[in-house]
């Protein structure tokens, strides 16, 4: 019993991803220290898009990295097998800059926290920020994000897609309600 | 998301410890290097230490001496906040007269998460993976094969040429005793590389062609078409001395020098998995010069342990899986 919903569309995500962009530059004043850094894989698009439009609107390049938080991670032994761990692309330093990690759905908050130790490890940021495209809620930690892009009531079991490609044509959000227990005993 | 994600991905690898190149698949063999990609660049950073292994206990089970492995086995545990501990057989309890089956069940109560086994003999790891429960990595037995310097020798040459397939490789020297030419073999034949094995016929083992390489026994008129050279040690405590009359003219037909690369492509890639006999193998003016990739090849050794030791520390369940 699959049943897909979809809660945003492509001119859905562009009007959210622009008032992100203008909520993270209201709220730091500007580019200034701003860094961007996308959690792999979700992360990676949305940090993509936010650093263009926050370009376009301030005419001056954000730098955007990448990071993949696997290694970071608390449940890694928890799971069936190793889980495959992608590059952290980050060509700058993150010493005394406002990072803002961005990812594309805030759950439980473990990948978070994985991400602060993280940029941590790093260097010594002034400040980390935390945008998403989607909070649907059910936190484990307590974590919550500084820009939301949508808040989602979703049941634990629901899984949420952003799918964003590189054309920006069939972007989507949407929910799979799957039925069943996927929770860990 | 992202665990539930993970956990219906399928395990990418089909064995949990690492004996050879051989029983491997290209697919396997690609995966393991992308991971090694993955992980080199924490060798970068200012605090080189991930806490990807906190709590994990790896022994390095050195039956035979060794340094650099050893060495690079070492600091990719450690980089992963692995615990390591060093055993090597001049100290060991061998020299009183245990038997290796029981040195590995000894150790293996000690409950480590993975044995990394250099052996003198041939087929030891595979040995004892049959004995242990602990998953085994193989770094280096006898005759047989050397599979973390295979992968790293693939990743550094990947890294250099963004690919492996159509490549074409020569193996230069003692082809009959080297654990790296067998890896090395099966690894960049798998990729899809043209393997040839160079050296005297003495030390090219009858039937290698099985392997899937082709055999040449002269250095020079094949050097024009190599896009890679990887030169192998003379090991003299392998007795290689006794398979051409003297260093000196082995050096004169099998070493490279640079009049000898006068004729090689522009962009060879000289390797050598070390340690390097200067003057024999290879002339210093080789060994340092621009075509060489050795410490390259050194440095990837450091990302390749560690992205293994992450593969197969984890308590992979591939078995069973």
């Amino acid at each position: 019993m699959v049943k897909k919903k979809k809660v945003m569309d492509s001119e859905a995500i562009r009007r959210a991803l622009m008032r992100l962009a203008h909520e993270v530059l209201e709220r730091n004043k500007g580019v200034g220290d701003l860094v961007l850094i996308g959690i792999r894989r979700g992360g990676e698009q949305v940090a993509v898009r936010l650093a263009g439009i926050i370009g376009e609107i301030e005419r001056s390049e954000v730098p955007c990295g990448f990071m993949d938080v696997t290694m970071y991670r608390d449940d890694l032994y928890h799971m069936r097998h190793q889980p495959e761990v992608h590059k952290t692309e980050v060509n700058f330093s993150v010493e005394d800059k406002v990072v803002v990690l961005v990812d594309d759905v805030l759950f439980t908050g473990r990948t978070v926290r994985a991400a602060m130790d993280s940029v941590i490890d790093l260097g010594r940021p002034r400040s980390v920020q935390l945008a998403v495209m989607v909070d649907r809620g059910h936190r484990e930690f307590p974590i919550r994000a500084d820009f939301v892009g949508r808040n989602l009531p979703t049941t634990r079991t629901d899984l949420v897609n952003v799918v964003l490609d590189a054309e920006g044509k069939r972007d989507r959000v949407e929910v799979v309600e799957t039925g069943e227990s996927k929770e860990k005993e | 998301m992202e665990i539930l994600r993970h956990e219906h991905q399928k395990p990418k690898l089909s064995v949990t410890s690492l004996l050879g190149l051989r029983e491997l698949s290209r697919e396997e063999i690609e995966f393991m290097l992308d991971q090694t990609a993955s992980f080199k660049e924490i060798n970068y950073r200012p605090i080189k230490k991930v806490p990807t292994l906190r709590g994990k206990t790896v022994i390095n089970l050195f039956f035979e001496p060794s340094t650099r492995t050893k060495t690079s086995f070492e600091i990719a545990g450690k980089r992963l906040s692995a615990d390591v501990v060093n055993f090597s057989a001049s100290q060991s309890s061998l020299s009183k007269g245990e038997t290796l089956s029981d040195t590995a069940r000894n150790l293996e109560a000690m409950k480590p998460d993975l044995l990394v086994v250099r052996a003198q003999g041939s087929g030891v790891p595979e040995m004892l993976s049959r004995m242990v429960a602990v998953p085994i990595i193989n770094a280096g037995d006898g005759c047989h094969e050397h599979p973390t310097q295979g992968l790293l020798d693939l990743f550094t040459v990947r890294e250099h040429r963004g690919k492996i397939e159509g490549l074409k490789v020569a193996i230069v020297g003692d082809i009959r005793h080297s654990r790296v030419a067998r890896s090395d073999i099966y690894g960049f034949s798998k990729l899809g590389a043209e393997v040839t094995v160079v050296g005297p016929a003495t030390m090219i083992p009858p039937g290698i062609e099985d392997l899937g390489c082709k055999a040449a026994y002269h250095l020079e008129p094949v050097i024009p078409e190599m896009d890679v050279i990887m030169m192998l040690r003379i090991q003299m405590e392998r007795g290689s001395g006794k398979f051409f009359p003297s260093s000196r003219e082995y050096s004169k037909f099998f070493g490279l020098s640079m009049k000898k690369l006068e004729r090689a492509k522009k962009d060879v890639l000289i390797m050598h998995p070390g340690p390097v006999n200067r003057g024999v193998e290879l002339s210093p003016e080789v060994a340092d010069g621009d075509f060489s990739v050795i410490l390259d090849q050194v440095e990837n050794g450091v990302a390749v342990r560690m992205a293994l030791l992450y593969l197969f520390c984890g308590g992979t369940d591939a078995a069973t899986a």
